[in-house]
């Protein structure tokens, strides 16, 4: 029943606050309910927890499972706790019609809290199309000058991906034994060889234009750079783990002869996403385009490291999901403070944080070092895992993506001495700080950052079942 | 048979109201209570509760299958005449006589959702056309709707006459014109009949395409659908259109056999065709209307995947789209009907001033382009999945799907002009009763989006 409540309580918080029309009470009402979820999530993390399965479509043999394991518990975590902290963080933000901004924001919540819980491929399809649709609302009517356009572009990109899968799923389906569509009947499907190229393709474009994966990147940091920002924090923290997950649940369990083809194709692909993202970041000026191909770069090295198909990596990618997410969120709240506060993004502008606002810059010190992987921060467990790995597959690689650690360096911590050092500039003089809310928001992930950077063994429990899965036959 | 016969009586009926009562409101009350009785006398059939005896001598044949599509069919037309009634009112002062027309139309629905001789589908197809031709020609005053309705008359009987062609061939070649004969006859005739009975089940394929408008004999649509009056559009391109398809789907899915190898090369041609034609030139379309005719064509392209192949969830699989997609397309006609202009630019600003009309729009626009959660996705779910079962290959299945991508990019144009784009929407009185009414096309598309066995566990019973 927890399963459910975890879909159920999003989709009611949403329609509740849809009619609120005051919206300090709205606010409340989303920052509570979606509080309430986040116990939920802790909840369930302690034990397995059963199934939750129900008929739902018999003609089509499609049936309504829920299914958390470790893999999906780590995801829900992440995103139960990104969106209070969201939700606290931009609650002094000014939105027209809030109630309805908030509301779609609870449906994309429900939406990916449905794609990590789904135990049947075509439930999967339809939390996955679910959690894109009130984005496309949310970037559309919110964003920024271009958003229409670069949106629609964001939005065909994805849709175009996943109708592939949806191809894909059906072509499995039609493999399977009695046509089914639940997991296991997917993983045993009658595939030759060549049938499983064609659908690990088919699947495995939605995932690349998801992640994104490079040549395939260029709505994201557009889209980034567009949205509003509580929705680029859920699009970044939370959005792009769903191509990972997909990779993880259903790519490797599926395919594993197609998987094991094409790993030298994807992992050379997805280092070289990631040395370029990083150039381009380190050429950039403002933070938000930044922050986005900084996340590319983050991105497509645990890709490669998937693709390595090592336990060890494996382990790294399933750690830094959520050490990603946590540190991104970080970044953009800061990010999204400055912003607002000073009405500009560009880091020119920028300097004398530290004088100006101490606080704040500690913050976004202990961030940019989380994000560059520093020993003692999160980052620094998932991606020491994910080289070994990447050293195992292949010594080359994992040379060519190390260089991507000391590009991280060089933008992040440019960016900090851009924002934080220097003489105190006219608009960081205007900055009156951070509001309580979004300060103890920082601090207690910032805290999370340290905990995890030092035991991480909860995270490495957790994760232990699907690992066994994968890798032990 | 009640169905035919009931139809019929009605349609009489209703032409003898405009006679004796003046109220346009009685007349539509009339006509929602002749389509109630309608569907009752149907159900009557289709239950075993009374049935008009009459020896047809085989010449149609009902089947669970058939009354069912009845049964949709004239719910259908009782929801868009609910709706519509008022628009319908104001075109003439003598509106029942469009409700006979409306009547004698599903009379040849009926008869095409049971026939089981050719000469019964040539009867068939006429009597749906001949009242279509004159709604095409119903806003009498107006060129363009004249202009339409000559054009429809000239192209369609044209196209009737090949149809007409096709049979006699199929009757040279086997001497018979019983449904099932071409196929019995293909693998025991001679050469010779052979060959006659392929070249008029070919010249019937032609035809039939004419008449659901499939590229590359879709020339009439556009014109003819932005020329009629935006009421008599809707009904044309969701019931006429689904009853063309249903008796499409009927006559192939036991001929295909008998045209063997060169059936996949047609059938695939024109569905390729179809979907290309429908879905590039939609998008280049600047007023609504037109792109809904264009879409209109794309969506025909899918609902030809039924025709591939026998499987057993084809009938399903269009009936399904064939009621999903005439929900959506009276829901967006309902709106267009009300528009001072058929511009895209008409419809900015819609999300704010009508907050609920923009979000049915919506709704019934994600339905046509197939999103999850709406009954459009399970419609061309339904017929990809009918496609692949009946072995046809992946990269049909995956055109296709590029194509439903494409699709998004003109529909979202609506929801863009409507929530994204401020303005002022030139729309006219809008009552708040016309709202509630379209909003529910908008629910049972949304339910029809989880549960789409609701519709189809009928056909099981």
């Amino acid at each position: 029943m927890i399963l459910v409540s975890l879909l159920f309580i999003p989709i009611l918080a949403a329609i509740l606050v849809l009619f609120i029309k005051n919206n300090k009470l709205a606010n409340w009402t989303a920052i509570l309910l979606s509080a309430f979820t986040l116990l939920l999530v802790l909840q369930t993390l302690a034990a397995p927890i059963a199934d939750f399965d129900i008929a739902w479509l018999p003609n089509l043999n499609s049936r309504f499972v829920l299914h958390a394991d470790g893999l999906a518990k780590i995801l829900l975590l992440l995103t139960a706790i990104s969106f209070p902290s969201i939700l606290i963080a931009t609650a002094k933000n000014e939105y027209k019609q809030k109630n309805v901004f908030l509301s779609l924001l609870l449906f994309t919540q429900a939406g990916l809290m449905g794609v990590f819980l789904a135990g049947d491929a075509l439930l999967f399809y339809f939390f996955w199309e679910l959690a894109l649709i009130p984005v496309y609302f949310l970037c559309s009517i919110w964003g920024g000058e271009k958003r229409i356009a670069i949106t629609f572009k964001f939005f065909i990109y994805t849709f175009l991906g996943s109708l592939f899968m949806l191809a894909g799923i059906l072509f499995v389906n039609a493999h399977t034994v009695g046509h089914s569509f639940s997991i296991q009947s997917f993983v045993h499907a009658n595939l030759t060889n060549a049938q499983q190229v064609t659908a690990f393709a088919l699947f495995f474009i939605a995932f690349a234009i998801k992640m994104p994966i490079f040549p395939l990147h260029t709505w994201q940091p557009d889209a980034y750079e567009q949205s509003p920002t509580a929705v680029t924090m859920v699009m970044s923290a939370v959005m792009v783990k769903m191509g990972l997950y997909g990779i993880l649940r259903w790519l490797m369990p599926l395919f594993p002869f197609a998987f094991m083809a094409h790993t030298h194709f994807v992992v050379a692909l997805s280092v070289m996403g990631v040395l370029y993202a990083s150039f381009i970041a380190i050429r950039q000026d403002d933070i938000k385009r930044l922050i986005a191909y900084s996340s590319i770069a983050h991105i497509g090295l645990m890709n490669a490291a998937l693709f390595t198909h090592t336990q060890v990596a494996t382990q790294g990618v399933l750690i830094q999901l959520f050490s990603h997410g946590i540190n991104v969120l970080g970044l953009w709240i800061v990010a999204d403070i400055i912003e607002q506060q000073t009405g500009t993004r560009s880091m020119q502008q920028m300097g004398g944080l530290a004088k100006k606002q101490p606080t704040l810059a500690i913050l976004l010190v202990g961030f940019a070092l989380a994000n560059i992987a520093l020993p003692l921060t999160n980052s620094f467990v998932g991606e020491f895992l994910m080289f070994n790995g990447l050293f195992l597959f292949n010594p080359w690689m994992a040379a060519l993506a190390g260089v991507s650690i000391v590009l991280a360096a060089i933008y992040t911590l440019n960016m900090v001495q851009k924002v934080a050092y220097g003489d105190i500039s006219e608009k960081i003089n205007t900055m009156q700080g951070p509001n309580k809310g979004a300060q103890a928001v920082l601090i207690v992930l910032l805290i999370l950052v340290f905990i995890t950077g030092v035991y991480a063994q909860p995270l490495f429990d957790l994760t232990a079942d699907t690992l066994k899965q994968l890798f032990v036959k | 048979m009640n169905a035919i016969v009931v139809s019929t009586l009605l349609g009489v009926i209703m032409m003898f109201c405009s006679w004796g009562i003046q109220s346009q409101k009685a007349q539509k009350n009339i006509a929602l209570f002749g389509l109630f009785v309608l569907i009752m006398a149907n159900l009557a059939q289709a239950n075993g509760w009374y049935t008009f005896n009459y020896d047809t001598k085989g010449m149609l044949a009902f089947n669970l299958f058939g009354l069912y599509a009845n049964t949709l069919m004239f719910t259908l037309s009782f929801i868009y005449v609910w709706i519509n009634g008022e628009e319908i009112s104001k075109l003439s002062n003598a509106a029942a006589d469009f409700y006979s027309l409306i009547f004698f139309i599903l009379c040849g629905v009926s008869i095409l959702t049971s026939f089981d001789n050719l000469l019964m589908l040539f009867i068939g197809i006429e009597i749906l056309s001949i009242p279509l031709y004159i709604l095409t020609g119903a806003d009498k005053k107006n060129m363009l709707s004249n202009e339409a309705a000559l054009k429809y008359f000239l192209m369609g009987s044209f196209s009737t006459g090949i149809l007409l062609l096709g049979i006699t061939l199929i009757y040279g070649g086997s001497g018979s014109f019983h449904l099932a004969t071409p196929a019995i006859h293909i693998s025991t005739g001679m050469v010779e009949e052979q060959l006659l009975v392929s070249a008029g089940l070919i010249l019937i394929f032609a035809a039939m395409n004419f008449k659901v408008s499939a590229a590359p004999f879709h020339f009439w649509t556009p014109d003819v659908y932005d020329g009629a009056p935006t009421v008599f559009t809707s009904f044309m391109a969701t019931i006429a259109k689904a009853a063309g398809f249903i008796a499409f789907v009927k006559i192939f899915n036991t001929q295909y056999l008998a045209l063997g190898y060169s059936w996949t090369i047609l059938l695939t041609f024109v569905i390729l065709s179809t979907l290309l034609v429908g879905n590039i030139i939609a998008v280049f379309q600047r007023s609504v209307k037109r792109m809904l005719a264009y879409s209109s064509i794309a969506q025909a392209g899918f609902m030809l995947f039924a025709l591939y192949g026998k499987s057993e969830i084809s009938n399903e699989s269009i009936l399904l789209y064939a009621v999903v997609y005439s929900i959506a397309t009276i829901g967006i006609f309902g709106v267009l009907v009300k528009m001072k202009e058929n511009s895209f630019e008409a419809f900015n600003g819609l999300g704010k001033a009508h907050p609920l009309l923009a979000f049915t729009t919506t709704i019934c626009l994600f339905s046509l382009a197939g999103i999850p959660l709406t009954g459009g996705f399970f419609a061309k779910y339904y017929m990809l999945s009918n496609l692949l079962k009946a072995g046809a290959g992946l990269w049909l299945i995956i055109v296709a799907v590029i194509f439903a991508a494409i699709s998004i990019y003109y529909y979202f144009k609506i929801i863009q002009a409507m929530y994204f784009t401020a303005g002022e929407p030139a729309i006219g009185p809008m009552p708040k009763y016309y709202q509630y009414q379209l909003l529910i096309l908008a629910i049972v598309l949304l339910v029809l989006g989880v549960l789409p066995n609701l519709l189809l566990n009928y056909l099981y019973f």
